[in-house]
Order: C-alpha cells, then structure tokens, then sequence
C-alpha cells in the first residue's frame, strides 16, 4: 500500500472517489489514510473496537423474522436486520466507535462531525463524552426544526450544535460548514465524517467500520435459513448503512442488492433525492459520484421527508455498483415511505425511521411479486423515536384518537 | 504571457462574476484592470463553495442568483482580453461547473477567449493527470494552490506542474479577512523557492495596504479577494467600480511608500 502507484488508485471506485478538496486538507488525509491502515493491521484495535460494539453498543443486532409482515404481504420470508436496537438507536454508532478510537490514537482532542437525521451527529456526542473529546455538530437548520429531539440529545450529551443556516440549511450545508471547521483548525481536528461519502479515505473507512451489518446478517441467516438471501434492502442516503449492508453479499452474485433513494414529493429536480433518476457524475465536496445538478453544474436543492436522506450526491461505491449492474437502485415516495413507516409500526410493533421506512416500502412492493420460499432481508437501520413529530404531522395522530 | 509582474508586488484581484450583475462585473474587472491590477481571477459563482468564507459565499448566491454561468464567465475574458491585450486572466472555479461544461470543451473555449490559466480550488495535483492534460493542450497555465500544511514533497509536485504563477495559501482556513498575516506565509514562500522558479503569490486574508506591503517584502506578488468582494458588497452597482479602482490606488500608493522590496 506504501508505492504511489497503488496509492493513486486507492480510494476509486471504478471512475468514482477520489479526493476532490482544499490543498490545505490533503496533508490531513493523508495522515488519517496511514493511521487508519495501522490501525486495521493492529489486532489490539480490533480487540478494542469489538468489545465497544458488543458490550456498549449492543451487537451484533438480531435478524429478526418478521411473521405478521410476512404473512400481510403474502410473498417473501422477511427478515429485518435490526440495526434500530443499538445504543443511540441506529446503525451511525459503529462508525462512531471505530473513528472515535482512531481519532484517540491519533491524538486528536476536537471532533467535528455534520448530521442531517441527527442521528449520526448523537452517535458522534455520544462516542465523545464516552472518550472524554471535545465534540462540534454541524446541522442545518431545517434539520435542526424537524429533528429537534436529536439536537436535545447532542445537547445532553455535552455536544455543542452550531446550526447552519446557507444553502438550503440540510445535510449539504452541513458538509460544507464542517469542512470549513476542519480547513481551518485542521492542525488539532478530527472530522468524523458520518457517512461513505467524501475525500478518500472516508468511503472506505466508513464502509469497511459498518461491513459488520452484512457480516453478521450473512452468518445469522445461514443459521436460521441453512441459504443465503434472495435480496437485501436498504435505504440510501449518502449510503453508509447500504454499503455496510450489502458489502459481505457483493461476491454472492445471486443475492440482489437493492438500494432505495429517496423519491420526495415527485421527479422534478428540487422535489427528491434520486442521485440515479436525474443525477449526473461530478464532484461535490470531495468525491466524484452521481450528483443531481442544473445544466450549468450548480448542485440542486433535493427533498426528502426522511432528514438522513437529503442530500444530492451519493457515495461512490454505491455509483460503481450502480454502473456495474450488481446493485440496483430504486427510489420510493415521501407518501409510500409514511406508510410503510404504520405499516411495520402496526403489524410488527416497530417503529422504523423515516429513512429506513423508505427500505420498508421497497419491501412492501416486492415482497408479494416473490415466492414463498424467497428470502428477503430488509435493513432497519434505526428507529422512528426522532421522527414523531414529523409522524405526528403527517399522519394526523394528534388528538383523542 | 500576460500573466506577468512587471512592478513588485504584484497585485492579483479576485472577483465573483455576475455579483452583483454582469455589466458592473464588466465594468469592474476595467477599472481594476486601469488602477493596477496585474491579473484578474474571474470566480466562477459556485452553490456549495466549501473553500469559502461568509463575503465570498454571499456573492456566489447574488451571481447565481442573477443566472450567471461559466458561458458568461468566458464572454466576458473575451471581451476583456479584446479591450485590454496586456492583462493576466484567469477563470477561478470550483471543479464540477467545468465538468458539467465539458473539461475539452471549456479549455478550449477559454482559450478561444484568451484566458491564460485556471484556477481549480478543489483540484489538487494527485487527482490532475487528464484536467492537465487538457489544460497544455489548449496553452491554459494550471496554477495550484500550495498550502502551509502541504509537505515538502507535494511543493515539490505542485512547483512542477504549475504555470504562470504559484498561488500560496496564507493560512490554514477558508477565504476571508484577517487582522495580521502570520509567519505562516512567509516560511511557505521560503519553502516553495526550492522547488520553482514561478513567481509566487501569496493570497486569503490580504486586505490592506500593510498586508500588501508586508507580503511584498518576501513574495512576487499578493492575491486579494474577500476585502475586493466585500468592497463591492458595500458600495453597490453604481459605485462599485470607482470604489475598487480607489481601493487598488490605496494599495499600490501606500505600498509605494515604505518601498524596499526585499528581492
């Protein structure tokens, strides 16, 4: 890993990656590219991170059958891959914990992060107080009012949550605020960047810190179905949940892989946050990956119920996966994501996350076109508690119902 | 060339195009231009300009606003290089508008409109291989940005493939003014000399004619961006141009003064 030669090649995913930022940043990344590679080679970091996920976080997460889900849609076996269970109350904390650990070795005393949802921004808070760091939040604004609990709980924890009001005050804006923070105390920060997006190495490390998704639902339903899944499906924002989900299955060619974006209010550019229904390739804040943008390369304003799935590019691996045809990428609505969010809610007694309810639909519409001996895992990457507000809302709940 | 520096410093004006509109951009860029500046980067307006600060991004969203594209950026080097022959112009942009435009298709157009570099501040020189490539192919100088954390050995790979000039990170941080300039700048130009021979420009947070004057004393010239932005902020469409071409006089006048320039 050492040469140059394979250095420039790592961090691509087929065209997409790479490292499209500041000069000022490139030095940093590279400090972080070399300790995060000691780090995967040393067993003690292994030992340290497995024990936070198991007795702090709570894996592995159950793959659970999903009887009355099941028998409803009429089709496929269901198994949810509940990742809604960890501490924090979603997939966020796995990525937290290993670069919370990095950030320590590296001797880094301020941590910077960016949340759209909030959920990773208290995965972050939380990893912080748990190691003693001092911790920034980069939130938009509009996030900030819609997932107001998350911005309660980064407070509690210690946290402090600058909001950003430029651009269209989401998870984007976010990105671009914690990227100033970093460019201009990059001497002493740690940017804990919450999903598989950005400069190299983020996509890999992220990836490689939620493979533990796939790696545990691969062994778990060898165990209970002696076979290995006919699909998995996840929602993907910038698509860190997805590719831990799907990563451990790319090599099984007959288990599809299905990512689900998010189809907001409609198809028209500004209504939804479908980067392969409308996206073209380019390069925003860091990497080249699909980017929904005008014809004049000026990034578009997206929209999504689901806060964590807001945002106009994608991770790259997920664009090679896309353009290789071993992933498939669909996109469901606000509308169908809401209810499948009661759906699940009603037959299962689970209340999903906006963005995970987004997988939850995918499932409600494939699920009876299978047969009944298929088998289909969906990822619940976390759970609705945040969203009650916006549930509340949208689904009239409020009153002596 | 005209990128050059005939009188030290070297003065180097950044501007947004279309803030607040084209014509008083074109009007600005002429008085700039007439009171002494050497070479004009002509910022592309970007929606998401990560590498910069409040001033800067609020004149991207005026432009934008406006409806000012990269097409627009490259009519007016045209019209600019028609009027005046003998100055340095650079397009200065963020990377996905010239993706979007086609990296071919935009070199080929600023050449055609007598653009002599380009300034990418998301490109950096591992990522560069087939956007250099592009650029030689059209005589277009690639001019880089070193910074005070870049080792030795990427000021190495940075001196090496840039023309016209090297553009020298005063600090670590976004774009914006600051009160003093730290040493940062100068050990950064002291360690830059090893590897070029390009006059070096140092840049982000100079905002007066002490700035200016200190930065004459160990570098070939001074970019100045967020104060000049700032400076059309507050004078407005009508003013605008005059208040530039005051606000360079002061520059270069004052500069004059105390004049010992250390090379």
């Amino acid at each position: 890993m050492a040469g140059t030669a394979t250095q420039e090649r790592a961090g691509r995913f087929g065209p997409y990656g790479g490292r499209y930022v500041p000069e000022t940043l490139v030095a940093a990344l590279d400090e972080l590219e070399q300790a995060y590679d000691q780090a995967q080679a040393d067993p003690d970091f292994h030992q340290k991170l497995d024990e936070l996920l198991r007795d702090y976080a709570g894996r592995p997460t159950p793959l659970y059958f999903a009887v009355r889900l099941t028998e409803r849609l009429g089709g496929a076996k269901i198994y949810l891959k509940r990742e809604d269970l960890l501490h924090t109350g979603a997939h966020k904390i796995n990525n937290c914990l290993g670069q919370a650990l990095l950030a320590a070795r590296m001797g880094k005393q301020r941590i910077i992060a960016e949340t759209g949802a909030g959920q990773h921004g208290v995965a972050t808070a939380t990893v912080c107080a748990l190691f003693g760091l001092e911790c920034v939040v980069y939130m938009g604004e509009e996030d900030m009012a819609r997932q107001e609990l998350n911005v309660y709980r980064m407070r509690m924890l210690g946290a402090e949550v600058r909001g950003v009001s430029c651009g269209s005050r989401t998870l984007k804006d976010a990105i671009s605020e914690a990227m100033r923070d970093w460019v201009t105390n990059v001497r002493t920060t740690y940017y804990l960047l919450g999903s598989a997006l950005g400069a190299h190495p983020y996509p890999t490390m992220v990836r490689d810190f939620h493979r533990v998704i796939s790696r545990e639902a691969r062994r778990q339903i060898i165990e209970k179905e002696n076979r290995l899944p006919d699909a998995i499906i996840a929602c993907v924002g910038g698509g860190s949940n997805a590719i831990g989900a799907f990563y451990e299955f790319i090599q099984d060619k007959d288990v599809q892989l299905i990512g689900v974006e998010a189809g907001g209010r409609g198809p028209q550019l500004g209504e939804h946050a479908a980067r392969f229904r409308g996206g073209a390739p380019g390069v925003l804040q860091g990497t080249y990956s699909y980017v929904l943008q005008d014809e004049n390369g000026q990034i578009a304003l997206t929209h999504s119920v689901s806060a964590g799935l807001d945002y106009a590019s994608i991770g790259p691996e997920h664009a090679a996966l896309h353009d290789s045809g071993r992933a498939e990428y669909t996109s469901v609505t606000d509308a169908e994501a809401l209810e499948a969010t009661q759906l699940l809610a009603r037959t299962e007694g689970i209340i999903p996350a906006l963005e995970s309810a987004h997988a939850v639909a995918e499932c409600v519409k494939r699920a009876p076109k299978m047969s009944g001996s298929d088998v289909v895992i969906v990822n619940v990457s976390g759970r609705g508690d945040k969203d009650m507000g916006i549930l509340a809302r949208e689904l009239r709940l409020s009153g002596a119902e | 060339m005209p990128i050059q520096f005939p009188e030290k410093p070297g003065l180097v004006v950044y501007f947004t195009v279309g803030d607040p509109d084209l014509a008083t951009t074109h009007s600005i860029a002429l008085a700039a231009i007439d009171a002494g500046a050497d070479v004009l980067e002509l910022g592309v307006p970007f929606s998401d300009p990560l590498a910069d600060g409040p001033v800067i991004q609020r004149a991207s969203e005026r432009a934008l606003r406006n409806g000012t594209r990269l097409r627009d950026v490259l009519e007016l080097a045209a019209a600019l290089r028609v009027e005046r022959p003998e100055s340095g112009l650079i397009v200065f942009s963020y990377y996905n508008p010239i993706l979007r435009f086609g990296l071919e298709e935009f070199c080929a157009a600023a050449e055609q409109a007598g653009v002599d570099g380009v300034l990418v501040t998301d490109m950096i020189v591992d990522e560069a291989t087939d956007y250099l490539q592009a650029l030689h192919r059209h005589r277009l100088a690639p001019i880089f940005l070193a910074a005070p954390t870049s080792p030795d050995e990427r000021l190495a790979r940075i001196g090496a493939v840039s023309r016209g000039f090297v553009y020298a990170i005063s600090r670590v941080g976004i774009t914006g003014a600051q009160k003093s300039l730290t040493e940062d700048a100068e050990q950064l130009v002291r360690r830059l000399r090893r590897f070029t021979q390009l006059p070096i420009a140092v840049g982000f947070g100079i905002s007066n004619p002490e700035h200016f004057a200190a930065v004459g004393e160990f570098a070939d010239a001074a970019v100045v961006g967020s104060a000049i932005v700032a400076a059309i902020e507050r004078a407005g469409p009508k003013d605008a141009p005059h208040a530039i071409a005051r606000f360079i006089q002061g520059l270069r006048r004052d500069s004059r003064e105390p004049a010992a320039p250390a090379r």
